[in-house]
Protein backbone atom coordinates (compact mmCIF):
# COMPACT_ATOMS: atom_id res chain seq x y z
CA UNK A 1 0.00 0.00 0.00
CA UNK A 2 1.09 3.72 -1.18
CA UNK A 3 1.62 5.98 1.46
CA UNK A 4 -0.50 9.02 1.33
CA UNK A 5 0.96 11.80 -0.68
CA UNK A 6 2.22 14.10 1.53
CA UNK A 7 1.03 18.25 0.39
CA UNK A 8 4.67 20.14 0.71
CA UNK A 9 4.97 22.78 2.70
CA UNK A 10 2.76 26.15 1.81
CA UNK A 11 6.35 27.92 2.75
CA UNK A 12 7.90 25.60 -0.34
CA UNK A 13 5.68 26.38 -3.04
CA UNK A 14 6.98 29.05 -5.61
CA UNK A 15 5.07 32.09 -5.06
CA UNK A 16 2.35 32.84 -7.94
CA UNK A 17 3.75 35.55 -9.15
CA UNK A 18 7.14 34.26 -9.43
CA UNK A 19 5.53 31.24 -11.23
CA UNK A 20 4.23 33.38 -13.75
CA UNK A 21 7.31 35.06 -13.88
CA UNK A 22 10.00 32.15 -14.86
CA UNK A 23 8.92 32.61 -18.51
CA UNK A 24 9.35 36.22 -18.41
CA UNK A 25 12.36 35.93 -16.56
CA UNK A 26 14.13 33.66 -18.78
CA UNK A 27 12.50 35.33 -22.34
CA UNK A 28 14.83 38.42 -21.13
CA UNK A 29 17.56 36.53 -20.54
CA UNK A 30 17.22 34.92 -23.83
CA UNK A 31 17.02 37.92 -25.40
CA UNK A 32 19.69 39.74 -22.95
CA UNK A 33 22.52 37.08 -24.32
CA UNK A 34 20.88 37.03 -28.01
CA UNK A 35 21.28 41.06 -28.49
CA UNK A 36 24.43 41.08 -26.47
CA UNK A 37 26.29 38.43 -28.61
CA UNK A 38 25.02 40.26 -31.60
CA UNK A 39 25.98 43.55 -30.91
CA UNK A 40 29.70 42.60 -29.69
CA UNK A 41 29.88 40.27 -32.30
CA UNK A 42 29.17 43.02 -34.85
CA UNK A 43 31.29 45.55 -33.32
CA UNK A 44 34.27 43.15 -33.45
CA UNK A 45 33.72 42.64 -36.87
CA UNK A 46 33.39 46.29 -37.65
CA UNK A 47 36.14 47.19 -35.48
CA UNK A 48 38.80 44.85 -37.16
CA UNK A 49 37.74 46.12 -40.81
CA UNK A 50 40.58 47.03 -42.58
CA UNK A 51 43.19 46.16 -39.94
CA UNK A 52 45.68 43.22 -39.77
CA UNK A 53 42.54 41.52 -38.40
CA UNK A 54 44.34 37.77 -37.74
CA UNK A 55 47.58 36.99 -38.37
CA UNK A 56 48.03 35.81 -42.15
CA UNK A 57 48.92 31.80 -42.67
CA UNK A 58 52.70 31.43 -42.10
CA UNK A 59 53.91 31.58 -45.31
CA UNK A 60 55.07 28.36 -47.49
CA UNK A 61 58.26 29.01 -48.40
CA UNK A 62 59.50 29.40 -52.07
CA UNK A 63 62.00 27.21 -53.78
CA UNK A 64 65.79 27.42 -52.59
CA UNK A 65 68.10 29.90 -53.61
CA UNK A 66 71.71 29.56 -52.59
CA UNK A 67 73.57 32.93 -53.07
CA UNK A 68 77.21 32.44 -53.94
CA UNK A 69 78.25 35.51 -52.80
CA UNK A 70 77.12 36.32 -49.36
CA UNK A 71 78.57 38.80 -46.20
CA UNK A 72 79.83 41.96 -49.06
CA UNK A 73 76.95 43.66 -47.44
CA UNK A 74 75.64 42.47 -43.44
CA UNK A 75 74.54 45.00 -40.84
CA UNK A 76 75.26 43.57 -36.87
CA UNK A 77 71.29 44.02 -36.55
CA UNK A 78 68.58 41.52 -35.75
CA UNK A 79 67.06 39.72 -38.70
CA UNK A 80 63.43 40.29 -39.02
CA UNK A 81 61.36 37.19 -38.89
CA UNK A 82 60.78 35.55 -42.02
CA UNK A 83 56.97 35.12 -41.03
CA UNK A 84 56.73 38.74 -40.31
CA UNK A 85 58.76 39.80 -43.67
CA UNK A 86 56.18 37.71 -45.72
CA UNK A 87 52.72 38.86 -43.94
CA UNK A 88 53.34 42.50 -43.29
CA UNK A 89 53.34 43.96 -46.30
CA UNK A 90 52.35 46.86 -48.63
CA UNK A 91 51.07 45.44 -51.85
CA UNK A 92 48.16 47.44 -52.84
CA UNK A 93 47.92 45.50 -55.97
CA UNK A 94 47.08 42.75 -53.91
CA UNK A 95 44.99 44.69 -50.88
CA UNK A 96 45.05 47.06 -48.66
CA UNK A 97 45.45 45.39 -45.62
CA UNK A 98 49.12 44.24 -44.31
CA UNK A 99 47.99 40.84 -43.84
CA UNK A 100 46.34 40.79 -47.50
CA UNK A 101 49.02 40.35 -49.88
CA UNK A 102 50.05 37.42 -48.08
CA UNK A 103 46.43 35.91 -48.58
CA UNK A 104 46.48 36.76 -52.09
CA UNK A 105 50.55 36.61 -53.16
CA UNK A 106 49.97 32.99 -54.54
CA UNK A 107 47.67 34.62 -57.31
CA UNK A 108 51.27 35.82 -58.76
CA UNK A 109 52.29 33.26 -61.36
CA UNK A 110 56.49 33.55 -61.38
CA UNK A 111 56.99 31.64 -64.27
CA UNK A 112 57.56 32.22 -67.22
CA UNK A 113 58.49 36.05 -66.71
CA UNK A 114 59.93 38.52 -68.93
CA UNK A 115 61.11 41.84 -68.70
CA UNK A 116 60.68 44.44 -71.38
CA UNK A 117 63.89 46.96 -71.81
CA UNK A 118 63.17 49.74 -74.02
CA UNK A 119 63.78 53.51 -74.16
CA UNK A 120 67.84 55.17 -74.20
CA UNK A 121 69.41 52.11 -74.91
CA UNK A 122 71.23 50.52 -78.27
CA UNK A 123 68.91 47.40 -78.38
CA UNK A 124 65.52 47.48 -77.07
CA UNK A 125 65.49 43.55 -75.99
CA UNK A 126 63.34 41.13 -73.46
CA UNK A 127 65.13 39.41 -71.29
CA UNK A 128 63.75 36.32 -69.81
CA UNK A 129 63.96 35.84 -65.77
CA UNK A 130 66.03 32.71 -66.33
CA UNK A 131 68.84 34.57 -68.39
CA UNK A 132 69.32 37.28 -65.89
CA UNK A 133 69.68 35.05 -63.10
CA UNK A 134 72.73 33.26 -65.44
CA UNK A 135 74.07 36.29 -66.04
CA UNK A 136 74.86 36.84 -62.66
CA UNK A 137 76.10 35.43 -59.31
CA UNK A 138 72.90 34.94 -56.80
CA UNK A 139 74.39 37.34 -53.66
CA UNK A 140 72.92 37.99 -50.44
CA UNK A 141 72.64 41.52 -48.72
CA UNK A 142 71.22 42.53 -45.44
CA UNK A 143 69.68 45.57 -45.75
CA UNK A 144 67.23 47.88 -43.52
CA UNK A 145 64.10 48.39 -45.19
CA UNK A 146 62.33 51.60 -43.83
CA UNK A 147 58.38 52.35 -44.91
CA UNK A 148 57.58 55.97 -45.27
CA UNK A 149 54.62 54.72 -42.78
CA UNK A 150 57.67 54.74 -39.92
CA UNK A 151 58.09 50.83 -39.37
CA UNK A 152 61.24 48.93 -40.23
CA UNK A 153 62.52 45.43 -40.62
CA UNK A 154 66.44 44.13 -41.37
CA UNK A 155 65.67 41.59 -44.31
CA UNK A 156 68.14 39.40 -46.01
CA UNK A 157 67.70 39.56 -49.48
CA UNK A 158 69.05 37.89 -52.54
CA UNK A 159 69.91 39.04 -56.20
CA UNK A 160 72.40 40.93 -57.81
CA UNK A 161 73.21 44.76 -58.37
CA UNK A 162 70.91 46.61 -60.65
CA UNK A 163 74.18 48.70 -61.95
CA UNK A 164 75.46 45.14 -63.38
CA UNK A 165 72.35 44.84 -65.14
CA UNK A 166 72.44 48.01 -66.70
CA UNK A 167 76.15 47.89 -67.82
CA UNK A 168 75.20 44.56 -69.89
CA UNK A 169 72.23 46.58 -71.39
CA UNK A 170 74.25 49.48 -72.90
CA UNK A 171 72.01 52.48 -72.37
CA UNK A 172 72.86 55.35 -74.73
CA UNK A 173 74.45 58.33 -73.12
CA UNK A 174 71.13 60.34 -73.05
CA UNK A 175 69.84 58.03 -70.29
CA UNK A 176 69.57 59.87 -67.64
CA UNK A 177 66.82 57.92 -65.71
CA UNK A 178 64.93 54.28 -65.69
CA UNK A 179 62.40 53.68 -64.72
CA UNK A 180 60.91 50.70 -63.44
CA UNK A 181 57.17 49.63 -64.10
CA UNK A 182 55.31 46.69 -62.22
CA UNK A 183 53.27 43.94 -63.85
CA UNK A 184 49.92 44.77 -64.93
CA UNK A 185 47.50 42.08 -64.61
CA UNK A 186 43.91 42.46 -62.41
CA UNK A 187 44.12 38.30 -62.45
CA UNK A 188 47.58 38.29 -61.08
CA UNK A 189 46.92 41.44 -59.11
CA UNK A 190 43.23 42.04 -58.15
CA UNK A 191 43.35 45.48 -56.10
CA UNK A 192 44.30 46.66 -59.99
CA UNK A 193 40.38 46.07 -60.93
CA UNK A 194 40.10 49.47 -58.16
CA UNK A 195 41.28 53.03 -59.29
CA UNK A 196 42.90 53.49 -56.11
CA UNK A 197 46.21 54.16 -57.52
CA UNK A 198 47.05 54.47 -61.43
CA UNK A 199 48.07 51.23 -62.43
CA UNK A 200 50.66 49.69 -63.31
CA UNK A 201 52.71 51.28 -60.73
CA UNK A 202 55.57 53.05 -61.89
CA UNK A 203 58.45 53.63 -60.05
CA UNK A 204 62.16 55.51 -61.12
CA UNK A 205 65.89 56.58 -60.14
CA UNK A 206 68.32 58.41 -61.28
CA UNK A 207 71.17 57.05 -63.44
CA UNK A 208 73.64 57.54 -61.11
CA UNK A 209 71.27 55.88 -58.25
CA UNK A 210 70.30 52.95 -60.28
CA UNK A 211 74.01 51.94 -60.87
CA UNK A 212 74.92 52.67 -57.23
CA UNK A 213 76.47 49.25 -56.11
CA UNK A 214 74.19 49.70 -53.07
CA UNK A 215 71.12 49.74 -55.60
CA UNK A 216 69.64 45.91 -55.87
CA UNK A 217 67.40 43.75 -57.51
CA UNK A 218 66.04 41.03 -55.92
CA UNK A 219 64.70 37.52 -56.50
CA UNK A 220 64.30 35.96 -53.17
CA UNK A 221 65.05 36.57 -49.32
CA UNK A 222 66.28 34.23 -46.85
CA UNK A 223 68.00 31.74 -48.79
CA UNK A 224 63.99 31.63 -50.62
CA UNK A 225 62.88 32.96 -53.91
CA UNK A 226 60.46 35.74 -53.74
CA UNK A 227 56.59 35.03 -52.43
CA UNK A 228 54.30 37.47 -54.09
CA UNK A 229 53.57 39.42 -51.42
CA UNK A 230 57.25 40.23 -51.73
CA UNK A 231 57.04 41.21 -55.31
CA UNK A 232 57.58 38.30 -56.98
CA UNK A 233 59.51 36.94 -59.12
CA UNK A 234 61.87 40.63 -59.72
CA UNK A 235 61.60 43.67 -57.26
CA UNK A 236 64.07 46.79 -56.66
CA UNK A 237 65.79 47.51 -53.20
CA UNK A 238 66.98 50.97 -52.57
CA UNK A 239 67.93 50.65 -48.97
CA UNK A 240 68.42 54.50 -48.42
CA UNK A 241 64.98 55.12 -49.83
CA UNK A 242 61.67 54.89 -48.31
CA UNK A 243 59.99 51.51 -49.07
CA UNK A 244 57.36 52.42 -51.97
CA UNK A 245 60.42 53.01 -54.19
CA UNK A 246 60.88 49.59 -54.78
CA UNK A 247 58.44 48.28 -57.36
CA UNK A 248 57.90 44.28 -57.24
CA UNK A 249 57.01 42.32 -59.77
CA UNK A 250 59.17 44.05 -62.54
CA UNK A 251 57.86 43.84 -65.87
CA UNK A 252 59.82 46.40 -67.55
CA UNK A 253 62.70 48.43 -67.46
CA UNK A 254 63.02 52.03 -69.51
CA UNK A 255 65.60 54.39 -69.92
CA UNK A 256 64.66 57.60 -70.53
CA UNK A 257 65.83 61.38 -70.93
CA UNK A 258 63.53 62.99 -68.77
CA UNK A 259 63.02 62.65 -65.29
CA UNK A 260 59.96 59.66 -64.80
CA UNK A 261 56.25 60.76 -63.58
CA UNK A 262 56.50 57.59 -60.30
CA UNK A 263 53.66 56.47 -59.10
CA UNK A 264 53.16 57.89 -55.22
CA UNK A 265 54.25 61.03 -56.56
CA UNK A 266 52.00 61.64 -59.32
CA UNK A 267 48.87 60.82 -56.51
CA UNK A 268 50.10 62.92 -53.62
CA UNK A 269 53.28 65.37 -54.58
CA UNK A 270 53.22 66.66 -51.70
CA UNK A 271 53.49 64.00 -49.21
CA UNK A 272 56.25 61.39 -51.75
CA UNK A 273 58.56 62.91 -53.79
CA UNK A 274 60.87 61.67 -56.72
CA UNK A 275 64.02 61.15 -54.27
CA UNK A 276 62.13 59.29 -51.29
CA UNK A 277 65.43 59.32 -49.04
CA UNK A 278 65.02 58.33 -45.46
CA UNK A 279 64.97 61.39 -43.56
CA UNK A 280 64.66 62.08 -40.45
CA UNK A 281 65.12 65.83 -40.57
CA UNK A 282 62.20 65.88 -43.03
CA UNK A 283 58.69 64.64 -41.78
CA UNK A 284 55.87 63.27 -43.98
CA UNK A 285 53.18 66.30 -44.14
CA UNK A 286 51.06 63.77 -41.76
CA UNK A 287 53.68 62.11 -39.64
CA UNK A 288 57.32 62.56 -38.26
CA UNK A 289 60.25 60.80 -40.28
CA UNK A 290 62.18 61.31 -36.85
CA UNK A 291 61.70 57.37 -35.26
CA UNK A 292 60.71 54.14 -36.32
CA UNK A 293 59.07 50.72 -35.18
CA UNK A 294 61.38 48.29 -35.87
CA UNK A 295 59.28 45.36 -36.63
CA UNK A 296 59.23 43.06 -33.59
CA UNK A 297 60.59 45.60 -30.85
CA UNK A 298 58.61 47.47 -28.50
CA UNK A 299 60.04 50.56 -28.48
CA UNK A 300 60.93 53.10 -31.68
CA UNK A 301 63.88 53.78 -32.42
CA UNK A 302 65.93 57.13 -34.12
CA UNK A 303 65.67 56.90 -38.20
CA UNK A 304 69.01 57.11 -39.62
CA UNK A 305 70.22 59.94 -42.10
CA UNK A 306 69.79 57.45 -45.46
CA UNK A 307 68.71 54.74 -43.56
CA UNK A 308 72.11 54.49 -42.31
CA UNK A 309 73.81 54.91 -45.49
CA UNK A 310 74.70 58.00 -45.92
CA UNK A 311 78.55 57.33 -46.37
CA UNK A 312 77.85 55.60 -48.77
CA UNK A 313 75.32 57.62 -50.85
CA UNK A 314 75.19 61.28 -49.43
CA UNK A 315 77.17 62.24 -52.08
CA UNK A 316 74.90 61.98 -54.95
CA UNK A 317 72.60 64.46 -53.23
CA UNK A 318 75.70 66.64 -52.42
CA UNK A 319 74.80 70.58 -53.49
CA UNK A 320 71.41 69.53 -53.20
CA UNK A 321 68.30 70.61 -50.82
CA UNK A 322 66.74 67.74 -49.63
CA UNK A 323 63.84 69.86 -48.03
CA UNK A 324 62.73 71.06 -51.32
CA UNK A 325 64.14 67.30 -52.93
CA UNK A 326 61.98 65.18 -50.76
CA UNK B 1 -1.47 34.42 -18.57
CA UNK B 2 -1.61 37.44 -15.70
CA UNK B 3 -5.30 36.66 -16.12
CA UNK B 4 -5.11 33.36 -15.21
CA UNK B 5 -3.65 34.39 -11.98
CA UNK B 6 -5.92 36.50 -11.44
CA UNK B 7 -3.79 39.41 -9.62
CA UNK B 8 -1.93 41.54 -12.12
CA UNK B 9 1.82 40.99 -12.18
CA UNK B 10 4.12 43.68 -11.14
CA UNK B 11 5.06 45.43 -14.72
CA UNK B 12 8.26 45.68 -15.24
CA UNK B 13 9.94 48.46 -17.44
CA UNK B 14 9.84 46.85 -21.30
CA UNK B 15 13.25 46.23 -22.73
CA UNK B 16 15.16 46.22 -19.19
CA UNK B 17 17.45 44.18 -20.82
CA UNK B 18 18.55 45.96 -23.58
CA UNK B 19 21.18 48.74 -22.02
CA UNK B 20 22.70 45.69 -20.29
CA UNK B 21 23.14 43.87 -23.20
CA UNK B 22 24.31 46.71 -25.14
CA UNK B 23 26.98 47.27 -21.50
CA UNK B 24 28.01 43.24 -21.69
CA UNK B 25 28.28 42.99 -25.32
CA UNK B 26 30.30 46.13 -25.94
CA UNK B 27 33.06 44.24 -23.87
CA UNK B 28 33.47 41.84 -26.05
CA UNK B 29 35.36 43.41 -28.72
CA UNK B 30 37.72 44.67 -25.22
CA UNK B 31 38.05 41.02 -24.12
CA UNK B 32 38.72 39.50 -27.97
CA UNK B 33 41.49 42.16 -28.52
CA UNK B 34 43.41 41.19 -25.30
CA UNK B 35 43.21 37.52 -25.77
CA UNK B 36 44.39 37.59 -29.55
CA UNK B 37 47.00 40.22 -27.77
CA UNK B 38 48.27 37.90 -25.57
CA UNK B 39 48.28 34.47 -27.70
CA UNK B 40 50.68 36.84 -30.02
CA UNK B 41 47.63 36.95 -32.84
CA UNK B 42 47.63 40.73 -33.77
CA UNK B 43 50.28 40.42 -36.59
CA UNK B 44 53.45 42.03 -37.27
CA UNK B 45 52.93 44.95 -35.99
CA UNK B 46 50.68 44.52 -32.57
CA UNK B 47 50.85 47.82 -31.31
CA UNK B 48 49.42 49.75 -34.72
CA UNK B 49 46.65 47.02 -35.01
CA UNK B 50 45.56 47.41 -31.63
CA UNK B 51 45.75 50.58 -31.60
CA UNK B 52 43.72 51.40 -34.89
CA UNK B 53 41.02 48.66 -33.74
CA UNK B 54 40.49 50.89 -30.07
CA UNK B 55 40.25 54.01 -32.28
CA UNK B 56 37.57 52.37 -34.76
CA UNK B 57 35.75 50.88 -31.95
CA UNK B 58 35.79 54.44 -30.56
CA UNK B 59 33.95 55.77 -33.87
CA UNK B 60 31.40 53.10 -34.07
CA UNK B 61 30.50 53.67 -30.68
CA UNK B 62 29.79 57.40 -31.26
CA UNK B 63 28.07 56.63 -34.77
CA UNK B 64 25.57 54.21 -33.17
CA UNK B 65 25.25 57.36 -30.47
CA UNK B 66 24.38 59.32 -33.28
CA UNK B 67 22.19 57.21 -35.10
CA UNK B 68 19.68 57.23 -32.01
CA UNK B 69 17.57 60.42 -32.82
CA UNK B 70 17.59 59.49 -36.30
CA UNK B 71 15.98 56.44 -35.43
CA UNK B 72 13.77 57.48 -33.57
CA UNK B 73 12.47 60.20 -35.95
CA UNK B 74 12.34 58.01 -38.77
CA UNK B 75 10.95 55.11 -36.80
CA UNK B 76 9.09 56.44 -33.99
CA UNK B 77 10.87 53.86 -31.75
CA UNK B 78 11.59 55.58 -27.99
CA UNK B 79 14.20 52.53 -27.45
CA UNK B 80 17.18 53.72 -29.60
CA UNK B 81 16.88 57.28 -26.80
CA UNK B 82 17.08 54.96 -23.96
CA UNK B 83 20.69 53.30 -24.90
CA UNK B 84 21.83 56.52 -26.15
CA UNK B 85 23.60 57.65 -22.81
CA UNK B 86 24.98 54.86 -22.84
CA UNK B 87 26.15 54.83 -25.99
CA UNK B 88 28.34 57.81 -25.53
CA UNK B 89 29.65 56.76 -22.77
CA UNK B 90 31.06 53.67 -24.12
CA UNK B 91 32.33 55.86 -26.88
CA UNK B 92 34.37 58.44 -24.57
CA UNK B 93 35.90 55.32 -22.43
CA UNK B 94 36.98 54.07 -25.78
CA UNK B 95 38.37 57.33 -27.08
CA UNK B 96 40.20 57.78 -23.72
CA UNK B 97 41.77 53.95 -23.95
CA UNK B 98 42.86 54.86 -27.62
CA UNK B 99 44.62 57.97 -26.30
CA UNK B 100 46.13 56.13 -23.60
CA UNK B 101 47.06 53.42 -25.19
CA UNK B 102 49.10 55.65 -27.68
CA UNK B 103 50.44 57.78 -24.55
CA UNK B 104 51.74 54.34 -22.63
CA UNK B 105 52.21 51.70 -25.07
CA UNK B 106 52.93 53.46 -28.46
CA UNK B 107 54.81 56.55 -27.34
CA UNK B 108 56.43 55.39 -23.65
CA UNK B 109 54.80 58.06 -21.77
CA UNK B 110 57.45 60.02 -23.33
CA UNK B 111 55.61 63.15 -23.22
CA UNK B 112 57.92 65.90 -24.42
CA UNK B 113 58.17 63.37 -28.09
CA UNK B 114 53.71 63.35 -27.68
CA UNK B 115 54.15 66.60 -28.02
CA UNK B 116 56.55 67.61 -30.69
CA UNK B 117 54.29 64.14 -32.07
CA UNK B 118 51.13 66.67 -31.50
CA UNK B 119 52.96 69.67 -33.89
CA UNK B 120 53.72 67.55 -36.49
CA UNK B 121 51.05 65.67 -36.97
CA UNK B 122 48.15 67.21 -36.99
CA UNK B 123 45.85 64.53 -37.11
CA UNK B 124 46.88 64.06 -33.71
CA UNK B 125 45.81 66.91 -32.47
CA UNK B 126 42.47 66.76 -34.50
CA UNK B 127 41.85 63.66 -32.27
CA UNK B 128 43.33 64.62 -29.34
CA UNK B 129 40.59 68.09 -29.49
CA UNK B 130 37.60 65.57 -29.88
CA UNK B 131 38.25 63.70 -26.94
CA UNK B 132 38.77 67.09 -25.02
CA UNK B 133 35.63 67.99 -25.92
CA UNK B 134 34.05 65.05 -24.89
CA UNK B 135 34.95 65.28 -21.40
CA UNK B 136 32.23 67.96 -20.56
CA UNK B 137 29.79 65.45 -22.34
CA UNK B 138 31.07 62.96 -20.04
CA UNK B 139 31.05 64.93 -16.98
CA UNK B 140 27.36 66.45 -17.19
CA UNK B 141 25.70 62.97 -18.59
CA UNK B 142 23.94 62.79 -14.93
CA UNK B 143 20.59 63.24 -14.66
CA UNK B 144 21.61 65.29 -11.68
CA UNK B 145 23.96 67.52 -14.36
CA UNK B 146 20.99 67.65 -16.47
CA UNK B 147 18.76 69.14 -13.31
CA UNK B 148 21.52 71.32 -12.12
CA UNK B 149 21.80 72.73 -16.02
CA UNK B 150 18.28 73.05 -17.26
CA UNK B 151 17.08 71.21 -19.99
CA UNK B 152 18.42 73.92 -23.12
CA UNK B 153 21.83 75.01 -21.47
CA UNK B 154 22.28 71.34 -20.94
CA UNK B 155 20.52 70.50 -24.87
CA UNK B 156 23.14 72.84 -26.17
CA UNK B 157 25.63 72.20 -24.61
CA UNK B 158 25.71 68.67 -25.27
CA UNK B 159 25.10 69.25 -29.13
CA UNK B 160 29.18 69.50 -29.15
CA UNK B 161 29.17 65.67 -30.16
CA UNK B 162 28.51 66.61 -33.41
CA UNK B 163 31.91 68.76 -33.22
CA UNK B 164 32.97 65.73 -32.09
CA UNK B 165 31.79 63.46 -35.17
CA UNK B 166 33.41 65.62 -37.39
CA UNK B 167 36.68 66.31 -35.55
CA UNK B 168 36.77 61.90 -35.19
CA UNK B 169 36.11 61.65 -38.98
CA UNK B 170 38.74 64.22 -39.52
CA UNK B 171 41.24 62.29 -37.51
CA UNK B 172 40.16 58.62 -39.41
CA UNK B 173 40.07 60.51 -42.76
CA UNK B 174 43.84 61.91 -42.07
CA UNK B 175 45.35 58.79 -40.93
CA UNK B 176 45.54 56.80 -43.35
CA UNK B 177 48.13 56.91 -46.46
CA UNK B 178 45.58 56.85 -49.76
CA UNK B 179 41.66 57.28 -49.73
CA UNK B 180 40.16 53.56 -49.50
CA UNK B 181 36.52 53.15 -49.28
CA UNK B 182 36.44 52.44 -45.20
CA UNK B 183 36.69 56.14 -44.29
CA UNK B 184 34.37 57.46 -46.91
CA UNK B 185 31.77 55.06 -45.92
CA UNK B 186 31.89 56.36 -42.17
CA UNK B 187 31.73 59.95 -43.94
CA UNK B 188 29.08 59.02 -45.43
CA UNK B 189 26.82 57.20 -42.38
CA UNK B 190 27.58 60.50 -40.47
CA UNK B 191 26.32 62.36 -43.39
CA UNK B 192 22.85 60.41 -43.62
CA UNK B 193 22.40 60.71 -40.06
CA UNK B 194 22.91 64.80 -39.86
CA UNK B 195 20.66 64.90 -43.04
CA UNK B 196 17.92 63.53 -41.01
CA UNK B 197 18.42 65.63 -38.20
CA UNK B 198 18.46 68.46 -40.68
CA UNK B 199 15.53 67.59 -42.56
CA UNK B 200 13.85 67.45 -39.08
CA UNK B 201 14.49 70.64 -38.09
CA UNK B 202 13.51 72.32 -41.58
CA UNK B 203 10.04 70.40 -40.50
CA UNK B 204 9.58 71.15 -37.24
CA UNK B 205 10.28 75.14 -38.49
CA UNK B 206 8.32 74.88 -41.85
CA UNK B 207 5.38 73.60 -39.39
CA UNK B 208 5.74 76.43 -36.61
Amino acid sequence: MKPPLEEPKSSEVTPIELYFRRRELLRRAALFTATGAAWGGGLIALSSQGSADRPAQPAAAGPELVPSIRGRYAIDEALTSFQDITTYNNYYELGLAKTDPADYGHLIRPRPWTVRVEGELEKPTTLDLDTLMRWFPLEERIYRMRCVEAWSMVIPWLGFPLGELIKRLNPTSRAKFVELTTLLDPQQLPGQTSDLLPWPYVEALRIDEATHPLTFMALGLYGKRLLGQNGAPLRLVVPWKYGFKGAKSIVKLRFTSEQPQTTWNRVAPSEYGFYANVNPGVDHPRWSQAEERRIGELMRRPTLPFNGYAEQVAHLYAGMDLRVNY
Amino acid sequence: MSAASGAPLPRTQPLSWLQPALLWGSLLPFVWLVLRALTGELGANPIATALNQLGLLALIFLWACLACTPLKLLFGWNWPIRVRKTLGLLGFFTALTHFLFYLAVDQGFALGKVLTDVGKRPFIAVGFLALVLMVPLALTSTKKALQRLGFRTWKRLHRLIYVVAVLGFIHFLMRVKTHDGQPLVYGAVLGVLFAVRVGDFLRQRRKR
